[in-house]
C-alpha cells in the first residue's frame, strides 16, 4: 500500500474536496461544484462517492460499501477493496460496525448513530434537469428558489399514472431552502434521510458534492391532494420475515414462483442470526444462499 | 391616474448599431399599445427591454407595483424581476416553442405559473387548466397531450393560456399572430380580442401586421430604424398618417 498516497488521492486533493464538503454541510442541499479527478474506475461505478470517501476515510475508520444494500455485488467489492488497499482501512459489512459507508441507490435499514458518515453516489445531481437542460437557467432557479417546475413534474406524474409513479430519486427540500435529488434511492428510504448521521453526496462526472448534515430538516415534495408515500413492496421478507424493511422481488422458477427478500443483505442475515424466519426461509446456515 | 407602465428614453444597442433609442410612453391600466413597423425597425429590442429580457443602456421602466406603487425595473434586483415576469407579466411570444415546454403536457404548461406561485393541489390545478383550456378553444381531453401534438395554432392559443392563467396585469406580445396561416391568424385575433375585452387586459402588443393593431390596440407607435416616429389614436394614425413613412406604410397594405 506504500506506492499510493492515503486514499490514493494527495493530500491537495483531499483539501480541496474536503473544502467543498464542508461547504456542502454549511449550505445544506446546496450543489458545490469540485474539480473531479480521475480515479482508476470508470464514471457510473462510483467516482464522485470514491472521491469523497476519499476525503473523509481516516486510518482508524471502518469502511463498509453497498450497491442496491448489498455487500457482495462487483461494485461495492472492487470498491471495498480499493479502499483497503490504498488506505489500509479496516472493512465490515456489518452496517453497526462500519464509521463510513459508501452507498449506491440505498440507505442501510438500521438507524445510523451521530459517529457514521454515509456517503452516497450520485449519477445526476440536478433535480431540475429533466425539465431543464440549460445548466445556467437551474443555478438561477435554485439561486432564486424558483422551484415550481418540481411540481411540474409531479404533476406530470399524476396525470399520466393516477399517482405519483416517481419511485426513484424522489426530490425533497432540505432545510426549506434548497431542492436537491437524493441519489436514486427507494423513496421509501426518504423519511430516513432525516438522521444522526452526516450524508454526504459525490457525482465524479457532473463534478458536484452536496450534504445533507445531521438532523436537518428533509421534506419529500407532494401535493395537497397527492401526499407522499414511502412506499414498499406489501410483503415480508420471505427469508428473515422482516416487515419494516425494504423488499427486493426475484422470480425463482419458471412457472413465475416469486420470492421477495430485503435488499439490505447485511439487516437480513443479522435478523436470520438472530433466529428469525420468513415464510420461505430455513434457519441460516441449513441453505446455499 | 397612475400609468401602469412608464417608459422613459429607453435605449439599446447592439455594438454601434442602434436597436431602440430614445423611447418614451405612458400605458395606463386598461390600455392597449401597438407598437408598428418594418422588419429590423427595433420592435422586438424594445418589448424584450420593457419585459426585462434585455438590459437597456439607457433610460427607465417604471412599473406600478402592487406593493411599492411605481418602480424601475431596469435597476430592480433580478429576484425581483423574475418574479414580476412570473406573476404580473405575461410574455407572448412569436414562436410557440419559445414560450412552451414542448415536453411537458398541455395541462402541465398552463398549470406552471399556478404551481410557481405556490399551488399545492392537483385537482385544483387541474380543474383550472381545463377551464383555461376551454377558454381558448382546446378541447379538454387534450388536456394531457403534449404540445408537439397540437397544431401551431392550437399552440399558440395554448401558449395564450399559460400566460393568462395567474391574471397578469400586463401582457408582452411579440407578433403573437406571426408565421401563422390567414384563416388561423383570424381565430386568433377574435380569441384575442375577446379575451382582451373580457379581462380588461393591458397589453402591448409588437407586431408588422397592421389588421392586428387595428383589431386590438387602443394606441400606436410606429418605429422606423429604432425611433418612434408616430403616436396616437389607432383610428387617428391609420386613417390619416402624418409622417411619410406611416403614409408608406399605411398605405402599402391598402396596396396588398
Ligand atoms: N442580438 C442582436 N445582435 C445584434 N444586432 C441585433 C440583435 N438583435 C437585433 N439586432 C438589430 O437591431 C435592430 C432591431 O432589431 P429588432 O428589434 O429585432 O427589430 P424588429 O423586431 O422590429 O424586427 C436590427 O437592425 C437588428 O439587426
Ligand atoms: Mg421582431
Amino acid at each position: 500500500m506504500s506506492d499510493y498516497n492515503f486514499a490514493y488521492l494527495d493530500e491537495q486533493t483531499k483539501r480541496m474536496i474536503r473544502r467543498a464538503i464542508l461547504k456542502g454541510l454549511a449550505i445544506p442541499g446546496y450543489q458545490v461544484p469540485f474539480a473531479s479527478r480521475e480515479m482508476p474506475m470508470p464514471y457510473g461505478w462510483g467516482t464522485g462517492g470514491v472521491q469523497v470517501s476519499a476525503a473523509v476515510l481516516t486510518p482508524d475508520d471502518t469502511f463498509k460499501v453497498i450497491d442496491q444494500g448489498a455487500d457482495d455485488t462487483t461494485n461495492a467489492v472492487s470498491i471495498r477493496r480499493f479502499f483497503e488497499k490504498t488506505a489500509g482501512v479496516a472493512v465490515t459489512e456489518a452496517t453497526a460496525e462500519a464509521s463510513v459507508i459508501q452507498t449506491r441507490h440505498r440507505i442501510p435499514e438500521e438507524v445510523l448513530r451521530a459517529d457514521q458518515i454515509l456517503v452516497y453516489q450520485v449519477p445526476i445531481p440536478e433535480p431540475l434537469r429533466f425539465l431543464e437542460p440549460s445548466e445556467v437557467e437551474t443555478r438561477k432557479m435554485h439561486s432564486l428558489e424558483e422551484y415550481g417546475l418540481m411540481h411540474v413534474k409531479l404533476y406530470e406524474d399524476i396525470s399520466q399514472h393516477g399517482a405519483i409513479a416517481t419511485s426513484y430519486a424522489y426530490p425533497v427540500k432540505v432545510e426549506g431552502r434548497y431542492v436537491m435529488d437524493p441519489s436514486p434511492i427507494p423513496k421509501f428510504d426518504n423519511p430516513k434521510l432525516e438522521m444522526a448521521a452526516i450524508q454526504l453526496f459525490g457525482a465524479g462526472r457532473e463534478q458536484r458534492i452536496y450534504a445533507v448534515p445531521p438532523y436537518a430538516k428533509v421534506v419529500s415534495l407532494d401535493f395537497e391532494d397527492f401526499p407522499f408515500e414511502a412506499s414498499k413492496a406489501d410483503h415480508a421478507c420471505d427469508l428473515c420475515g422482516a416487515e419494516d424493511s425494504y423488499l427486493d422481488e426475484l422470480i425463482v422458477d419458471d412457472a413465475g414462483g416469486r420470492l421477495f427478500m430485503c435488499s439490505d443483505t447485511d439487516y437480513c442475515s443479522t435478523r436470520r442470526k438472530a433466529g428469525h424466519v420468513g415464510a420461505q426461509g430455513v434457519p441460516l446456515g441449513e441453505d446455499a444462499a | 391616474m397612475t400609468p401602469l407602465l412608464q417608459v422613459e428614453n429607453i435605449a439599446k444597442f447592439y455594438g454601434a448599431r442602434v436597436g431602440c433609442k430614445d423611447v418614451s410612453f405612458d400605458l395606463f391600466p386598461g390600455e392597449v399599445m401597438g407598437i408598428v413597423g418594418e422588419s429590423g425597425s427595433g420592435k422586438s429590442t424594445l418589448l424584450n427591454c420593457l419585459a426585462g429580457h434585455l438590459t437597456p443602456d439607457a433610460g427607465a421602466v417604471r412599473f406600478d407595483t402592487k406593493t411599492d406603487g411605481l418602480r424601475d425595473t431596469v435597476t430592480m434586483r433580478e429576484p425581483e424581476r423574475r418574479m414580476l415576469g412570473r406573476t404580473d407579466w405575461a410574455f407572448v411570444h412569436q414562436h410557440a416553442r419559445d414560450g412552451l415546454r414542448m415536453n411537458v403536457s398541455a395541462g402541465g404548461n398552463v398549470g406552471e405559473r399556478l404551481m410557481a406561485v405556490g399551488a399545492r393541489h392537483y385537482g385544483q390545478i387541474r380543474d383550472t387548466a381545463t377551464d383555461w383550456l376551454g377558454r381558448v378553444e382546446i378541447a379538454a381531453d387534450r388536456i394531457d397531450d403534449r404540445p408537439t401534438a397540437f397544431s401551431g395554432g392550437m399552440q399558440q392559443r395554448l401558449q395564450i393560456a399559460r400566460n393568462l392563467v395567474t391574471g397578469p396585469r400586463l401582457v408582452f406580445m411579440d407578433e403573437p399572430t406571426g408565421g401563422l396561416d390567414v384563416s388561423v391568424q383570424a381565430r386568433l385575433l377574435d380569441l384575442l380580442r375577446g379575451l382582451v375585452r373580457e379581462m380588461g387586459l393591458s397589453a402591448i402588443i409588437v407586431t408588422h401586421d397592421l389588421a392586428v393593431v387595428r383589431l386590438l390596440a387602443d394606441r400606436l407607435m410606429v418605429m422606423k430604424d429604432g425611433h418612434v416616429v408616430e403616436t396616437g389614436l389607432t383610428d387617428q394614425v391609420l386613417d390619416d398618417p402624418q409622417h411619410a413613412y406611416t403614409q408608406l406604410l399605411v398605405s402599402s397594405v391598402l396596396q396588398v
